[in-house]
């Protein structure tokens, strides 16, 4: 029986034979493998691109204090992106299953139509999640448009739940239980940290404080974004940066959700600011890509 | 030579609820693409659409066209012309006389093309068409867009292929089977095409899957609660569907058991059984070691722990200590939140004159919406808030109302079992579109996110079989609903319905006492003659433009079938309507027959036109017999 990071290992080590780049975490807080750049930014334009990397993603409302058996605050995502999607994408795909102990032939795999939308990105895309023995254990996408751009090259997106996947391989009924390697269970690593940040998310997170930070992340990229429409100096402008910002509103938005903060009002208005952002920033990518392009050509 | 063709569509998984649509889109635009094709046999699981033909013929027929050319006077060089033109000579041509003199012809022989040219040509229009209700693009931006990615194609007219090419893929003979159970590559012969499925583990016939899987749960000798929905789910979900049957723990009969259907049957598409029993549908061939019924134990093990979390958690609040909460929910970004949107619902019921059980339960119907339960299963939205109401004690009254406030999700669903639910229900509906249309929000042909429609087909339903009496909103929104309950739910025929409404429609319990009677009515021998007459009197009214407003004058009347009219239409006012129509049917009848409405006299004429009038309006109130369509009109 593998544990928690032999999955992992085995897993990266499948899709670094296919070519993928293996990154490692990004380091700034995201709610998905999606929003990181190595997949947010690098799905746009015309380079092809294969990565795969876990991410963990924070999902503060998602928090239990660790009492509930299979809802987590924070869960690893491994994320793969191949851009464009092969053609054989599904058999590589069911070949990572069976890299990982899984015969197919014993098993029950079905594609369920699930389609992926994320507002405050201004992304979408068609897919599955792909059910084993009635679990859900990846969500695969096929992405159409991100920051609001149609994409030029169609990505396959495939998202594993490793914490489900793991509990499955190990017949284990919470995820707490599941061995992260020998003599350590997933309780061992994690439970502070679920109990903590639910104590925080829920109960002590300061509203306006966070409120406060959500505005000057939000100023600094608004500034960087306005900054960049007048740089002469395009190729180096730090796009990557003003990212990051987005990404800071991002997780304080959720943050504040969690706590109950955001009111009918504002809640709309709040995903369109963060959308903003994100769309803003993904365009001027493109363009600054683009235009690198054609200064080196 | 007729030979048999074979279209299969190979792609990655196509959404089980869109394929029934897409082989009836793929068919019409195919059948109207290429002629002869005759009649076709069309089949589909998840990764294939198929089309079948077994008499298509090789060759489309020859045809003749006569070419007329120039005048037989015309001068040599342009005769040559003619005959270069068509590439034969001279000799060859023949001289016609029309109606304008003699010309040069030639009868062209236009062989029929190749059946397998005109698919090679079609097909490649004809696949990206099909109709679906999202597609994608997967070759790039300005690629195909299609339900999901093309993989194969097979495409044989007998034993060749006819040659195309979408996104890249070019037709050929070679399928796929069952993703592990078949070979990747199956070569196709046209005449074995559903045994090589069949053996690589893909029952291509829809009617033999849902068979296979009926014949396997009765094999597993469980007895599970039938749900054609989700057996047609199942059969368009999988190639080789098998069923297994598997258990819970009986510590979760202790969920309400409106939790446990809605995890097994909308979450893991399983069958719900007697006792702690399921059946799943696996999309292959056995399940020699339990892992998948293990497996899928496991997993409803978790998504029941899951439910029994959410259920203890929720019970730390009560509903009416949520009412604040509802400040937070949003029910439409320029409506504002649910608190206040349930407000409005109480004032609502207040006007329908409910009482105070009723608006409380207005007050508390929406709290669920921020329990951990509804947040998880959406779709137990109101039943979550009634089961939760009912164990912390609100009468059951309050409760009832609550758990039944959604109803009818259907037209199929039943309505609210009482009179204060149907209040309640009402109140909800009624502000939803009232608010929705104040800011515009219409429904417009397949757009409708709010589902207005639905709310609004609720209403009607609600007031039509239920205990309260509210007008119908009276515009052409609730019009048409009106008018579909009683159609296509009720039954009732198109004209029926238009004649009673046009008696009024703003009472749905007087207007449904109406149609009952007119139905019954209706084949009795006197009544459509009566009718017909009525569209004469309509059409003569409108003719001379005569809007009524003259008391008919007795000393104006002729003696005879004239005054006979009259004194019956007087004996039969204010009576029962089915009573009158035998005895009134022949003095109508007779009056058309001897008595000319346009008179020289203009005081008869308009005397006529009145009685007539009158005659009309004794039914008015009843239905407007002239939409009857009779057989004669």
């Amino acid at each position: 029986m593998d544990s928690f990071q032999q999955i992992i290992f085995k897993l990266k080590q499948y899709w670094a034979e296919r070519g993928c780049i293996i990154q490692e975490p990004y380091d700034v807080e995201v709610g998905a493998g999606t929003m990181c750049p190595e997949t947010f930014l690098r799905v746009l334009g015309p380079q092809p691109y294969r990565v795969a990397y876990v991410q963990p993603s924070r999902r503060p409302a998602d928090g239990r204090y660790g009492e509930n058996p299979n809802r987590l605050y924070k869960h690893q995502q491994l994320q793969v992106i191949l851009k464009p999607s092969p053609d054989d994408v599904i058999e590589q795909y069911l070949g990572s299953l069976e890299a990982i102990g899984i015969d197919l032939r014993k098993h029950d795999i079905k594609f369920e139509e699930d389609n992926w939308e994320a507002p405050t990105l201004g992304a979408w895309g068609v897919g599955w999640q792909v059910m084993l023995d009635g679990l859900e254990i990846t969500q695969f996408t096929y992405f159409q448009q991100c920051g609001g751009i149609d994409l030029e090259l169609v990505p396959a997106e495939l998202t594993y739940g490793l914490e489900r996947l793991t509990a499955f391989l190990q017949f284990r009924d919470s995820v707490y239980d599941i061995e992260w390697t020998k003599g350590f269970t997933y309780r061992d690593v994690r439970f502070q940290d679920e109990l903590q940040y639910s104590v925080y998310n829920f109960e002590m997170a300061d509203v306006p404080t966070l409120w406060k930070l959500f505005e000057l992340h939000e100023g600094e990229a608004t500034r960087l974004l306005d900054l960049y429409k007048k740089s002469s100096e395009k190729a180096r402008f730090p796009l990557l940066p003003t990212y990051d910002q987005v990404l800071k509103c991002s997780n304080i938005f959720n943050t504040l959700d969690a706590r109950g903060a955001i009111s009918v009002t504002e809640r709309v208005g709040v995903i369109a600011r963060v959308r903003k952002l994100a769309v803003g920033t993904a365009n001027a990518w493109l363009d600054q890509q683009t235009a690198g392009q054609e200064a080196a050509a | 030579m007729s030979v048999p063709f074979l279209l299969e569509i190979g792609t990655e998984e196509i959404p089980d609820w869109m394929i029934p649509g897409a082989l009836e889109s793929l068919r019409s635009l195919a059948v109207a693409a290429v002629p002869g094709l005759g009649e076709v046999t069309m089949d589909a699981t998840p990764r294939r659409l198929v089309m079948r033909a077994t008499n298509v013929p090789e060759k489309q027929a020859d045809q003749e066209e006569l070419v007329q050319g120039p005048a037989k006077a015309a001068p040599p060089k342009a005769v040559e012309g003619f005959a270069r033109k068509l590439g034969v000579k001279v000799e060859n041509l023949q001289v016609q006389s029309t109606g304008k003199g003699e010309y040069y012809t030639f009868l062209r022989k236009i062989e029929g093309r190749a059946t397998k040219d005109i698919l090679a040509e079609a097909l490649p229009g004809v696949i990206p068409k099909i109709y679906f209700p999202k597609t994608m693009y997967w070759t790039g931006k300005s690629g195909p867009r299609f339900i999901r990615p093309i993989r194969w194609i097979v495409a044989l007219l007998g034993s060749e292929v006819v040659p195309f090419e979408i996104a890249g893929v070019k037709s050929g003979k070679t399928s796929a089977g069952h993703r592990r159970l078949g070979s990747s590559e199956i070569g196709i012969n046209i005449k074995d095409y559903e045994l090589q499925l069949r053996s690589n583990y893909v029952i291509l016939s829809a009617a033999e899957r849902r068979q296979k899987i009926e014949q396997g749960i009765a094999d597993l000798g469980v007895k599970i609660k039938p749900d054609p929905a989700l057996l047609e789910t199942l059969v368009y979900l999988t190639e080789y569907p098998t069923p297994i049957a598997g258990s819970f723990d009986e510590s979760f009969l202790e969920l309400p058991e409106e939790v446990r259907t809605t995890v097994m049957r909308h979450h893991q598409r399983y069958f719900t059984a007697e006792g702690t029993h399921f059946v799943a549908v696996m999309n292959t061939s056995e399940d020699p070691e339990a892992l998948v019924r293990l497996g899928n134990e496991r997993v409803l093990r978790a998504r029941f722990n899951d439910a029994r979390f959410f259920w203890q958690t929720d019970q730390k609040k009560k509903l009416a200590d949520r009412v604040e909460d509802l400040k937070l929910v949003t029910f439409q970004a320029k409506l504002g939140s649910y608190y206040e949107k349930a407000e409005r619902t109480v004032g609502i019921v207040k006007e329908l004159g409910g009482d105070t059980a009723a608006e409380r339960a207005a007050r508390l119907a929406k709290c669920d919406l921020t329990t951990e339960l509804v947040k998880e299963f959406t779709e137990l939205q109101g039943v979550v808030g009634g089961l939760y109401a009912k164990v912390q004690g609100e009468p059951a009254e309050v409760w009832q109302a609550i758990y039944d406030h959604y109803k009818p999700v259907s037209m199929e669903d039943a309505i609210p079992r009482t009179r204060t639910g149907q209040i309640v229900a009402l109140a909800d509906k009624l502000d939803t579109l009232r608010e929705c249309f104040r800011i515009g929000m219409m429904p417009s042909g397949s757009k409708d996110p709010f589902a207005l429609r639905r709310a609004a087909q609720g209403v009607v339903k609600i007031l039509a079989e239920g205990e309260v009496s509210a007008p119908v909103p009276s515009d052409d929104f609730f019009e048409d609903r009106v008018r579909f309950y009683f159609r296509d739910v009720r039954g009732y025929q198109y004209d029926e319905v238009n004649a009673a409404m046009a008696a009024g429609w703003s009472d749905m319990k007087d207007l449904a006492a109406r149609l009952e009677r007119l139905k019954n009515i209706r084949p009795t021998p006197d009544f459509e003659p009566l009718a017909a007459s009525f569209k004469r009197i309509k059409n003569i009214l409108r003719q001379a433009e005569y809007t009524g407003g003259d008391a008919v004058r007795p000393e104006l009347l002729e003696a005879g079938p004239e005054k006979d009219l009259y004194d019956e239409s007087q004996r039969i006012a204010g009576q029962q309507i089915e009573a009158g129509i035998a005895a009134l049917r022949p003095k109508v009848d007779l009056f058309f027959d001897k008595v000319l409405v346009n008179a020289q006299d203009p005081q008869v004429r308009r005397n006529r036109l009145a009685m007539l009038h009158n005659l009309l309006a004794e039914f008015k109130t009843f239905a407007d017999f002239s939409e009857i369509v009779t057989s004669s009109s």
